[in-house]
């Protein structure tokens, strides 16, 4: 017989218990943050950076536009396109499940192609493309009909992607349940099935609704009038003016202070969910 | 007098595998046929075919003087006269209980909501889950949910119902509760096609009791042969096994 097992690992740690080893890890990773804040500090030049990031007077010049023009174009953008691209992509997850193997194929090379693609060159081949190869279409409500549809054909790959995990997620039984009851397919898809995974996929959809905000930047690609600029054109143009880099530290505050709180709500759902299973 | 259930020469594979070898048998107006059996022995895989959930590779299903399996016919339209009630329950978890019996009277047989309403009650009185109308499948037990599956089955007036392990995802002490209302459903003159392991059910309330074993039917008679007295080695030493879970067999 041998004395009593020795407590986990404390050989190699000379006498610490492991609570003492993860205290000392801690505070050697506060350090190294503390140093790097030091350093980053230390280095800036601050009176430039007060001069040419932080400048009341330029920032005097983008309000009241910096809300009632550029976030309000962005919020259009980001929400039009996101609604085409939920719809969209709602289609095209189901058509990756169709058992029709046409569907299935085409609903594929659309999630590959669109998922391959720089957005911005989407943006690109629509707003100048597209009008090129076909003089006779015009878009409805002009670039902010280019801008939905660019935005909508991007996301609603993404979109595909997520609802078709989530109609996977169902269980068949459901599917089967609705069926022995004299529902036909599609009807026991729109009364039993979406409802469930759409709740399944609201976190990632939200998230999506995140990242398309940002994307909205990208009009910028197929060239906008001051009355249709959006967060970062409009900030972009008026550092441009002035030589001066606030409004683009201001357009950026603006974009945070929707996307925050998105991530707040997610995170929300996400432990409702978490909670619920 | 026409079956209720009539099969004929059912055959059923999933790939190379063979499930179903041949099956032919009718069920009666009324009657209640109980199918016992070893698991994979194809007896889920029958049930299933009744309501062509599983499309039978060959052979023919007609349930009610209508032949499923024949090309033309309105498969959506066919279901609605066969409830299936499935082991794992299967309600719609986003809808209460109430809502889970209503919505294929309203989306199916187009019955108005107070209507829908009123049958949906009755039925769930009928298996003593009416106090339970507005929860929804995670506040319900087992065997409430079991119930309110039955209810939801019963409220498209079937002519025919499945049943497929009903009891078997259950709690012991929930059985009960669901083997009675089942046993109530069979008094009444229900038609009924029971996948079950509950051998004292099929002897006190099977009409007759089917013996499956590797895909074909090896013994088919009143219960109390079947269970009884059967005829067969087969059937012998499943129900030993089944009978005494101790026993093992050389």
């Amino acid at each position: 017989m041998t004395g009593p097992p020795a407590p986990s690992g404390s050989s190699a740690g000379a006498g610490l218990s492991p609570r003492q080893r993860r205290n000392i890890s801690r505070g050697v990773q506060y350090a190294v943050f503390v140093v790097l804040a030091a350093l980053v500090v230390s280095l800036a030049d601050w009176a430039a950076i007060r001069e040419h990031f932080l400048d009341m007077k330029v920032a005097e010049n983008l309000f009241p536009e910096i809300f009632t023009i550029a976030l309000k174009n962005t919020v259009i953008y980001t929400v039009s396109g996101y609604v085409l691209g939920f719809f969209l992509g709602l289609v095209v997850a189901l058509m990756r499940l169709s058992s029709a193997a046409p569907n299935r194929w085409i609903a594929l090379v659309y999630i590959e192609v669109f998922r391959g693609l720089p957005a911005v060159l989407v943006f690109i081949l629509l707003g100048l493309a597209v009008p090129t190869a076909f003089p006779g279409i015009r878009f409805p409500f002009d670039e902010y009909g280019v801008v939905a549809i660019a935005l909508g054909l991007v996301s609603a790959a993404y979109m595909a992607e997520t609802i078709r995990a989530g109609l996977q997620a169902v269980p068949r039984g459901q599917m089967e349940a609705a069926r022995s009851l004299g529902m036909s397919y599609s009807r026991a898809m729109i009364t039993v099935v979406i409802p469930q995974a759409l709740r399944i996929v609201i976190p990632p959809l939200t998230n999506e609704l995140i990242l398309l905000f940002k994307d909205s930047s990208l009009v910028f690609a197929i060239g906008v009038t001051s009355a249709t600029s959006e967060l970062t054109k409009f900030g972009q143009d008026i550092a441009t003016e002035y030589a001066d880099s606030t409004p683009l530290l201001l357009a950026g505050a603006t974009y945070l202070l929707i996307t925050i709180p998105l991530s707040i709500v997610v995170r929300r759902l996400e432990a409702r969910q978490a909670k619920a299973r | 007098m026409a079956h209720a259930v009539e099969i004929r020469d059912l055959h059923k594979s999933f790939g190379a595998l063979q499930v179903l070898k041949g099956i032919d048998f009718t069920v009666d107006p009324g009657q209640v046929v109980c199918v016992i059996g070893p698991s994979g022995s194809g007896k889920s895989t029958l049930l299933r075919c009744v309501n062509l959930l599983e499309e039978p590779t060959s052979g023919q299903v007609v349930v009610d003087g209508v032949e499923l399996t024949h090309r033309d016919v309105d498969i959506d339209a066919a279901r609605r006269r066969v409830g299936m009630v499935f082991q794992q329950f299967n309600l719609f978890p986003h809808m209460t209980a109430l809502e889970n019996v209503m919505i294929a009277q309203r989306r199916v047989l187009k019955r108005g909501r107070a209507e829908a309403e009123r049958v949906a009650m009755e039925n769930l009185e009928k298996v003593g889950v009416a106090a339970k109308r507005d929860a929804y499948p995670a506040q319900l037990s087992g065997g409430q949910q079991q119930r309110v599956a039955i209810a939801r089955a019963l409220a498209m007036s079937p002519a025919l119902m499945l049943f497929d392990e009903p009891t078997s995802a259950l709690d012991p002490e929930l059985v009960g509760d669901v083997l009675t209302v089942m046993r109530k459903l069979a008094e009444e003159g229900m038609t009924m096609l029971v996948v079950t392991h509950e051998m004292a059910f099929a002897r006190d309330v099977a009409d007759r009791v089917v013996f499956m074993d590797g895909g074909v039917i090896v013994e088919d008679g009143p219960a109390e042969q079947v269970i009884g007295a059967p005829q067969h080695e087969r059937t012998r030493s499943f129900l030993r096994r089944v009978l005494d879970p101790t026993h093992t067999d050389v």
